[in-house]
């Protein structure tokens, strides 16, 4: 048997894993640790203090207290250690980098359908340029998954009713697993796919093949489809909100709440939306619930997203995010030769 | 009303025979009665906190649901007979008055005043049933029971959320419902120990547990009223 | 063995001529039986029967796994065994193995009582159980249920066309009987304790019962009003958790685990309690820092409320709620941690006996702090983030449900066995079982961690070839795991009829339970015992002896 077929650590191939291996190291060495020295103390205590002949009473003897103040104080010490550790890692994790390209996701029972911000799309396998960090948004079509990739150390539940978005930044290129890590039905096991690394050229030369058009570009022509474009015109006329610009922004809301006009509210604005009305507007739009799939309705995010960010070049910066400054300090930019800095460079015609 | 000690014409449960000077209902891993009582009113306070959390659930989900869609919690309240709910709440309280008089008649030993009392109550709790079958009948009716039967459509962005409003309506009021059920049923059978002479002043403990669980019934649908009924008003004016 | 038998110290009952066992005889007199140690025999047969059932599938599994194609059963098949295994193994063996048997039967006897303050009840509890269980058969026969033991909407409401309601309506009734006995062992400890027993005076086993008795009556309930849900959601096709009709899926798993994590603790509580009660018999001391493994016991299940979310890390809850959640689960590390260390220098100077009850015991310590370790790695949410939905979880959870509350079971229950039955086990016999098992399990589990830190994730009937030797060493492991818990139930069995008599306390041992003979009579005590001394005195005791032998 090559070692090779029986690995014991998994390969680091993003800029996170180094870091999640490292806080994984240090769990081993001190819990593995303490654990073998209490071992060890239970060991040679049994062994000394056997029940023998001699030794059949125990001694009256304890001991000191203290021991109980000790044993409380310093695990807890070392556990707020590995809290505030635990919690820079996540929160780097969930900081989506500045920069990144834009990669959609649908789960559905049993597969994985990847659609790039060029229009490529695919069927449980993702090509990704090696150096440039990826955001994926991600949305399901019936159960809960989750898009799990080993080798970068990231995965994330995939929600019928919501979008969720995990980014990560290749770090070698090369064919790795990508698996569905949230029981999903009879073919669970078989939702797996291959996440394909390449240089950035490779990457470019394989965008450039039978593309149908940017998402986009394609969420242009649903968005003339579903007549969208009769309410949301290009000025204030519409009966609907004007949509350039839009994205990123905070919205005032009919009952003088504001939200920020994200791919979530976009999302439900479509699906639901009375939920969330305009101030200003009429209750008027009707749902799409149930007539736009899952896929389309990236397709129209990807455009509304577009034209919000055809007039204001505001940064991508996710709800979770505490706080935008610093956001690329961790992450070391690429410029990653001939990419496309942003989906909307193909949304414009 | 006459007042008749117990132990004396009472006929005796089965009880091992070496306990046989003790009273006939102290059971025999009881030192006396008095640890029984205890013994009994902490279980039934027990139980009453597993139903708090039991009721605790679901509420919570229907918090969830009302802060997440206000609109659709004051249509679906609004589509509720807010007197008739009203009534139902006046009728419980007097219910538990007429619960509470009970136990203290037992205590007194009164016998017949227990019994008229429990008799009272169970009267009130099937009015109450009574008014709730039939909002239940007009529910459906209406077709405002969840599911295939639902036909409810005035705003029709906000159904499936006014469904989701009438989901918690039934499934809450429903267990409210069965809680009364099971109570009139046990009240039938305290109403028959109760003339049987079972209670008086030494051993009035399961009247009071009844009172404790009637009251607790009760205090539920102090709280499902407002939540069902009255929540439209807070959005309306 | 030590020839020491010092069960004359205090007051010992008369040899009873008829005990609980040969009181009265026919099936009857045991069905209808209010008398809470028949109860616990009826819970040790049921459970033993389901847990050889729940052992079935998981062996299956395993043989499944020792391939990477999905070749044994099919995939939907696979989906069911390991549903069935974690249904069986959590709601109908795990739950009511230590309180229902070893506590319904010790429970009484250590607080000097004659029976649970609701006998009536207590037996309820049992035919509740036995219902849902003879329901979990039935679908299992007619054709199972695959949405996984967390039945996780939407799809368990919308898209699995298996028996979800039958189950989820069979583990609501469970959740009743495990309710019910909760609620008795706590009036029980309130109200039934012998004179002279106050709090602080309590074996730890009956801190632990009362512990997990709170978690058992106020975290159940919330489990059953959302299976209720989930049953009306699928009968009547409403969408409480359905996000097409305006539900929240999400609804559904911070529910389910409101009650689901404070589960683990009806589970290893006991098992904890069992281990101070058997490290102080096997080792003639009190237990070191006797209040502070007594409130710790409490403290878990107070702090076990709060961190359910920790389930639902990549679930998708706020940064912030991930913080929360982590630094609780921190937090109820330390209580934990505490027990660890108590037992541990309880040993200093002390007298150890290695028998299968303590050897059992050590093992549960070791693997214990494996699982709880490994529970530390899982808080840490940059950590969660890879390891969480892999078989690092599988591994973790296993080390302490198996690990801590199965070996502390096999432990109790050779501990207790004489008491119970009047006779001992085959101690060689058993050694061996004990040592089986522990090295069977680290061979099964240990891999598992590994396996899952490469990235397997959970619930895979096929799996990535690379994968495939850590999953024979596991399959392997597992066979020796299963002979080791075979022979108990063969030797456990044969000293029924060739077992030496036990006589009222073969340990050596102090507790109300060792003062009464062996099994105890129907009324347990034929005086009610009056209590004058603290937990675990083995120092009077020691004294007392010395007088009599001065004598």
């Amino acid at each position: 048997m090559m070692l090779s077929d029986f690995p014991l650590w998994p390969e680091q191939a993003s800029t996170i894993a180094p870091n999640v291996d490292a806080l994984m190291t240090f769990m081993c060495v001190v819990c593995g640790g303490v654990s073998v020295l209490t071992f060890f103390v239970i060991f040679i205590l049994a062994i000394k203090y056997r029940r023998t002949p001699e030794n059949e009473l125990a001694q009256d003897y304890e001991p000191p207290k203290a021991l109980e103040a000790a044993w409380i104080i310093i695990p807890f010490l070392i556990f707020m250690f590995m809290f505030v550790w635990g919690s820079w890692l996540y929160f780097r994790i969930q900081r989506v980098p500045e920069n990144a390209i834009d990669i959609y996701a649908t789960g559905k029972q049993w597969m994985w359908k990847f659609q790039h911000s060029s229009g490529q799309r695919e069927i449980n396998t993702l090509h990704v340029p090696v150096g440039r960090p990826i955001r994926i948004t991600l949305a399901s079509e019936d159960v809960i998954h989750s898009l799990f990739f080993p080798v970068f150390r990231v995965k994330t539940d995939v929600l019928p009713n919501r979008y969720k978005t995990m980014w990560f930044q290749a770090t070698k290129t090369g064919r790795f697993h990508i698996f569905c890590a949230e029981y999903c039905g009879t073919l669970h096991s078989g939702m797996i796919g291959w996440v394909e690394v390449m240089e950035p050229v490779d990457y470019q030369k394989w965008l450039a093949g039978g593309a149908e058009g940017s998402m986009a570009s394609q969420g242009e022509k649903l968005f003339q489809k579903y007549a969208c474009n009769t309410c949301h015109t290009n000025d204030a006329t519409g009966r609907g909100p004007v949509l350039q610009g839009l994205y990123g922004t905070n919205v005032t809301l009919a009952n003088n709440a504001t939200v920020t006009a994200d791919e979530d509210y976009i999302r439900e604005s479509i699906l639901n939306p009375q939920a969330k009305v305009v101030k200003g507007f009429a209750p008027v739009m009707p749902t799409f619930q149930g007539q736009v799939s899952e896929d389309d309705l990236l397709k129209l995010v990807s455009y509304v997203h577009s034209l919000g960010t055809q007039k204001t070049t505001t940064p991508v910066v996710p709800v979770e995010t505490p706080s935008s400054s610093k956001t690329s300090a961790g992450s070391p930019l690429n410029p990653g030769a001939g990419i496309p800095p942003q989906q909307d460079k193909g949304a414009t015609p | 009303m006459s007042d008749i000690t117990l132990g004396g014409n009472t006929p005796l449960p089965d009880v091992e025979e070496h306990h046989e000077h003790h009273h006939p209902f102290l059971q025999h891993h009881f030192e006396d009665l008095g640890q029984q009582h205890e013994a009994s009113t902490l279980g039934m306070w027990m139980f009453l906190s597993t139903e708090i959390l039991f009721f605790g659930g679901i509420l919570a989900a229907y918090w969830v649901y009302r802060v997440l869609y206000p609109e659709a919690w004051a249509i679906g309240a609004a589509q509720q007979i807010w007197w008739l709910g009203a009534i139902n709440t006046i009728v419980l309280i007097i219910s538990s008055l007429t619960m509470a008089l009970a136990v203290r008649n037992s205590q007194l030993g009164r016998r017949m005043g227990t019994v008229y009392m429990l008799i009272a109550t169970l009267f009130f709790g099937s009015i109450f049933l009574g008014v709730k079958g039939y909002e239940y009948m007009k529910h459906w009716q209406e077709g405002l029971f969840p599911g295939a039967a639902f036909h409810w459509n005035e705003v029709p962005a906000l159904a499936p959320k006014v469904q989701l409003f009438m989901t918690f309506y039934w499934c809450l009021t429903g267990l409210h419902a069965l809680h009364m059920i099971i109570g009139a049923g046990l009240l039938l059978w305290f109403i028959w120990r109760a003339w049987k002479g079972h209670f008086g002043p030494e051993y009035y403990g399961p009247v009071e547990i009844m009172g404790l669980y009637w009251h607790f019934v009760d205090i539920v649908w102090i709280f499902l009223f407002p939540f069902l009924y009255l929540i439209h008003g807070a959005h309306h004016g | 063995m030590s020839s020491l038998t010092l069960h004359d110290v205090r007051f010992v009952e008369p040899e009873a001529t008829r005990n609980y066992i040969t009181h009265d005889y026919g099936a009857l007199s045991w069905l209808l039986t209010k008398d809470h140690k028949r109860i616990a025999i009826l819970y040790l047969f049921s459970i033993t029967a389901l847990f050889i059932l729940g052992g079935f599938f998981a062996v299956v599994m395993r043989i499944e796994l020792l391939t990477p194609e999905g070749d044994l059963l099919t995939s939907d098949t696979y989906n069911k065994f390991f549903t069935l295994h974690g249904i069986v193994m959590i709601f109908f063996f795990l739950i009511p193995s230590i309180p229902a048997v070893l506590g319904n039967f010790l429970l009484p006897l250590m607080i000097g009582a004659k029976d649970l303050a609701f006998p009536k009840i207590n037996l309820l509890s049992w035919y509740l159980y036995m219902i849902a269980a003879v329901m979990g058969l039935y679908i299992i026969i007619t054709g199972g249920v695959d949405t996984g033991w967390t039945f996780y909407t939407p799809f368990s409401t919308q898209y699995s066309n298996t028996h979800v309601f039958g189950v989820t309506f069979a583990a609501f009734i469970v959740g009743f009987s495990s309710i019910l006995t909760g609620l008795n062992f706590l009036v029980t400890i309130h109200r039934m304790r012998a004179p002279g027993l106050t709090w602080y005076r309590l074996p730890l086993f009956v801190w632990a019962m009362y512990a997990t008795s709170i978690v058992q009556l106020l975290a159940t309930p919330v489990l059953a009003i959302t299976l209720a849900m989930l049953m009306f959601e699928r009968v009547v096709h409403v969408g409480i958790f359905d996000p097409a009709l305006g539900g929240d899926p999400l609804l559904f798993q911070h529910m389910f685990w409101f009650y689901s994590h404070p589960a683990v603790y009806i589970m290893i509580l006991p098992a904890m309690g069992v281990a101070s009660e058997v490290v102080a018999a096997f080792t003639r001391k009190k237990i070191f820092g006797y209040t502070f493994v007594a409130y710790s016991s409490l403290a878990i299940a107070f702090l076990g409320f709060l961190v359910w979310a920790h389930h639902m890390f990549v679930a998708g809850i706020s940064v912030y709620s991930a913080m929360i959640f982590s630094f609780l689960s921190y937090f109820v590390a330390v209580p934990s941690a505490i027990k660890v260390f108590n037992w541990t220098a309880t040993l200093y100077r002390a007298s150890v006996a290695l028998m299968t009850p303590m050897l059992y015991i050590l093992g549960f310590i070791g693997l214990f702090t494996i699982g709880g370790v490994t529970g530390l790695f899982l808080a840490a949410i940059g950590l969660d983030v890879h390891v969480t939905d892999t078989y690092f979880v599988v591994a973790h959870f296993h080390y302490v449900m198996v690990g801590g509350a199965v070996m502390a079971y096999m432990a109790g229950l050779h501990y207790w066995w004489p008491k119970i039955t009047g006779r001992m086990y085959p101690e060689w016999w058993a050694r061996l079982a004990a040592l089986l098992v522990f090295a069977g399990f680290n061979l099964t589990f240990f891999p598992q961690f590994v396996l899952g830190y490469l990235g397997m994730p959970r619930r895979y009937h096929a799996y990535a070839p690379e994968f495939q030797v850590l999953n024979v060493m596991s399959t392997a492991g597992a066979s020796v795991l299963a002979v080791g818990y075979v022979l108990p139930l063969v030797y456990l069995l044969w000293s029924l009829w060739y077992g030496r008599p036990a006589g009222p306390n073969p340990w050596g041992a102090v507790g109300l339970e060792w003062a009464t003979s062996s099994p105890p009579p129907m009324e347990n005590f034929h005086e009610t015992p009056v209590v004058t001394w603290d937990a675990y005195d083995y120092p009077a005791m020691m004294k007392a002896m010395g007088e009599t032998q001065n004598v």
